[in-house]
C-alpha cells in the first residue's frame, strides 16, 4: 500500500445466485490513477463484480476495500461515479433535472450543481438538450447523459460498464478522451468492455476473467514481445505440427485455409524457424509474423470456444 | 434530506406521468355524480316532506353510501399508484444509479412512502371533505368527529400503501398488486362475515372476521371511521343495511392496525436494504 496506493483491493470475492456461481474468486488490486480494463466473455461475471464493488449486490464470501473503506461505505460512494451496463433513467425528467437530481443525491449544494451541470452537458455534447425529457433521447444520448451523471461529483474512481455499447464513433472517441482526461487528473477508471481495440488504446492494465476468476492480469505498457506467426507450407504433416512446438506455443492448423498459426516468445526466434523449415525440406510459401493484438491475447487467454480449434 | 428529495421526486413523477391528474379528474367526476345524485334524491324527499328526523336519516344514509364509494376509490388509488413504486425502479435498473450515490437504501424506500403518503392524505381529505361539505350545504347535515373520522380513512390508505411498498421491495409489480388486492379482499369478506355473524349472533363467524382483520386490518379502519362520523345512525338497531356497523371494532384492533402499518414500513426499509439489485 505504501509504494503505490490502492484504490480497489478485492480479496476472494465470491457471488452465488442459488446454485449458479457468478463470481468464483475475484482477487484484484487497482492502483490510484490507473485505467483498469476488466475483460472477459459474456457471463464471465464482470457486471456482477462491479455490482459487488458498488454495494448493489452482497458478496457471498470475500471482502474488498475501496478508497480505504469497506464495501458499501457511504463516504466511499460519495467519491465514486458509475455508469451501469443497463443504463435506464427516469425518463420523465429533463436532462438538466436529471443531473440536478443526481447531484443532489451526491450531496452537492446548489452552487456546486449549477457550476458542474452545464459543463458536463457540454462535455457529452448535449448542451442544447438541457430541457429535453429523457424519454425523447436516443440510446446513445442516454448513454452520454449517463456518462455525465457518472462524472458529476469529480469522482476518485469511475466505474464504466460497457460505456460505449450504444455510441457512434464520435461518442467512442469522446469516451476515450474523457478517460484520458481522468487519468491526467490522477483518477482511477474501472472499465468493462468488449471493444478490445478501445481497451488497448485507453487502459494501463487489464485483467482477463472467465467463470468469475482472474485468469491473468497484464500491463499494456510492457512491450509485447511475443509474435503470432502464420505459416503456409506445402503439405503440412502432423509431424510438422509436433516439431513446431519446439519453437513456440499455441500451434494449430487452420482447417479452412490450411495455414499454421503459432506464437513465438520473441521475434528473434523467427530466423531459426525459417531456417529449420527450409532445412527440413518443407516448401515454405508464406511466413507472416504479427505482434499479438489484445484480441489475440484475449482469445489465447480466455479461450476461443467458437473458433476453429484454436489453442486454449 | 435525501428522504425529502426522494419524496419530492415521487410526487413529481406521478404528476409528470399524468397519474396525479387522472386521479384528480376522476375524483372530480365522482364528486359530480355523487352531488347530482344526492341532490335529486333529496329533492324528491323534500317535495313529500315528512319531518326533519326522516330527512336527516335519509341524508345520513346517502352520505354513508357516498363515503363507502369514496373509501373504495381511496383504496384503489392507494394500491394502483404505489404498487410499482419500488419494484419498477428495480425492474428498469433506474435504482442502480440512485443507490450507488452516497444515500442509504432505506432513505429511498421511506422517501417513496412519504411522497405517496402526502398525496394520499391530500386526496382522501379533499374527496371526503368535499362530500361532507356538500351534504352539509345541501341538507344541513353535519357529521360528528370530523377529523378523527377522516384520519381513519386516510389511515386505511396509508395501510395499503405500506403494504404495497413492503411487497414492492421483494415482489414484481404484478405479483405485488395481486397480493395487495387479495389481502384487501380477505379483509373485506372477513368484515362482512363478522358483520353478519354479529347480527345473527354466530360466534364462529365473528371469530373468522377477527382473524381476517388480523391478517389485514384495513376494513376495521373504515368501519371505525363510519361509526365516528355517524354514531347514532350506524348503531341504530332497526337499520341493518350495508352501511351500518353491527360489530364495532375495538380500540385494541385500532392499535393493532397502527402497529401493523408500522411493521409493514419497518419491514420495507429492512427488506430493501438486504436485497441484491
Ligand atoms: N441476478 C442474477 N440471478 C442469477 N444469475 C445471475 C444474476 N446476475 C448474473 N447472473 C449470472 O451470473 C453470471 C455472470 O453474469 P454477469 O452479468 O456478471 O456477466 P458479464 O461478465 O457482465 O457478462 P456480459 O459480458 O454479457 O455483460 C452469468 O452466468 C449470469 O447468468
Ligand atoms: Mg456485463
Amino acid at each position: 500500500m505504501s509504494a503505490q496506493p490502492l484504490t480497489i483491493h478485492t480479496m476472494s470475492l465470491r457471488k452465488e445466485f442459488g446454485a449458479k456461481v457468478a463470481v468464483a474468486d475475484l482477487s484484484l488490486q487497482v492502483g490510484r490513477g490507473e485505467v483498469f480494463g476488466f475483460l472477459g466473455p459474456n457471463g464471465a461475471g464482470k457486471t456482477t463484480s462491479v455490482k459487488m464493488l458498488l454495494g448493489l449486490t452482497r458478496p457471498t464470501a470475500g471482502t474488498a476495500v475501496l478508497l480505504d473503506k469497506p464495501l458499501g461505505d457511504r463516504q466511499a460512494r460519495a467519491k465514486i461515479g458509475f455508469l451501469p451496463e443497463h443504463f435506464r433513467f427516469h425518463e420523465w425528467l429533463r436532462a438538466g433535472e436529471f443531473l440536478d437530481l443526481h447531484g443532489r443525491l451526491y450531496g452537492m449544494n446548489r452552487e456546486a450543481r449549477a457550476a458542474a451541470i452545464p459543463d458536463l452537458l457540454a462535455l457529452v455534447g448535449l448542451a442544447d438538450r438541457t430541457a429535453t425529457k429523457l424519454q425523447a433521447f436516443s440510446k446513445g444520448m442516454l448513454q452520454r447523459i449517463g456518462l455525465a451523471q457518472a462524472l458529476l461529483n469529480d469522482p476518485e474512481i469511475v466505474f464504466l460498464d460497457e460505456p460505449t455499447s450504444g455510441l457512434d464513433p464520435l461518442g467512442r472517441l469522446l469516451v476515450r478522451d474523457i478517460i484520458d482526461g481522468l487519468r491526467g487528473e490522477g483518477r482511477t477508471v474501472f472499465l468493462n468492455s468488449h471493444l478490445l481495440g478501445e481497451v488497448e488504446k485507453t487502459c494501463d492494465r487489464v485483467a482477463f476473467i472467465r467463470d468469475g476468476r482472474v485468469l491473468q492480469t497484464i500491463s499494456l505498457h510492457d512491450p509485447e514481445e511475443r509474435v503470432q506467426v502464420t505459416l503456409r507450407v506445402g503439405s503440412p504433416t502432423p509431424q510438422l505440427l509436433a516439431d513446431l512446438t519446439q519453437f513456440g506455443e499455441h500451434v494449430n492448423l487452420s482447417r479452412h485455409n490450411g495455414r499454421i498459426h503459432l506464437t513465438l516468445a520473441h521475434e528473434s526466434r523467427l530466423p531459426d524457424l525459417a531456417a529449420w523449415l527450409v532445412q527440413s525440406g518443407y516448401s515454405l510459401y508464406e511466413l507472416n509474423p504479427q505482434r499479438l493484438s489484445l484480441e489475440d491475447r484475449f482469445l489465447q487467454i480466455v479461450g476461443n470456444d467458437s473458433g476453429d480449434g484454436a489453442a486454449r | 434530506m435525501t428522504t425529502l428529495t426522494i419524496a419530492y421526486l415521487t410526487i413529481r413523477e406521478t404528476q409528470r406521468r399524468r397519474i396525479l391528474w387522472i386521479a384528480l379528474a376522476l375524483g372530480l367526476l365522482f364528486l359530480f355524480v355523487f352531488c347530482l345524485g344526492f341532490h335529486y334524491v333529496y329533492l324528491d324527499f323534500e317535495r313529500t316532506w315528512v319531518g326533519n328526523e326522516e330527512a336527516q336519516l335519509l341524508a345520513s344514509l346517502l352520505l354513508a353510501a357516498g363515503l363507502y364509494a369514496t373509501n373504495f376509490i381511496a383504496i384503489v388509488i392507494s394500491v394502483v399508484t404505489s404498487v410499482t413504486a419500488v419494484s419498477a425502479e428495480v425492474e428498469t435498473h433506474t435504482v442502480e444509479t440512485l443507490l450507488t450515490k452516497p444515500i442509504r437504501r432505506w432513505e429511498l424506500v421511506l422517501g417513496k412512502w412519504l411522497g405517496f403518503a402526502v398525496m394520499l392524505l391530500v386526496y382522501i381529505v379533499l374527496l371526503t371533505g368535499s362530500i361532507l361539505l356538500f351534504v352539509y350545504l345541501r341538507a344541513d347535515y353535519t357529521v360528528s368527529n370530523l377529523l378523527p373520522g377522516m384520519m381513519l380513512m386516510v389511515m386505511q390508505g396509508l395501510l395499503l400503501l405500506s403494504l404495497t411498498i413492503a411487497g414492492g421491495t421483494r415482489l414484481s409489480s404484478l405479483a405485488n398488486g395481486v397480493l395487495a388486492f387479495m389481502l384487501y379482499g380477505v379483509a373485506f369478506v372477513g368484515g362482512w362475515v363478522e358483520q353478519i355473524g354479529a347480527i345473527v349472533r354466530n360466534e364462529t363467524a365473528v371469530d373468522i372476521g377477527i382473524v381476517a382483520s388480523l391478517i389485514m386490518p384495513s376494513e376495521i379502519l373504515w368501519k371505525k371511521a363510519l361509526t365516528l362520523f355517524q354514531p347514532a345512525f350506524t348503531s341504530s338497531p332497526m337499520m341493518a343495511g350495508p352501511f351500518t356497523v353491527a360489530s364495532q371494532p375495538s380500540d385494541a384492533m385500532l392499535v393493532y392496525a397502527v402497529l401493523y402499518m408500522a411493521g409493514m414500513v419497518g419491514f420495507a426499509l429492512w427488506s430493501f436494504t438486504r436485497r441484491d439489485l
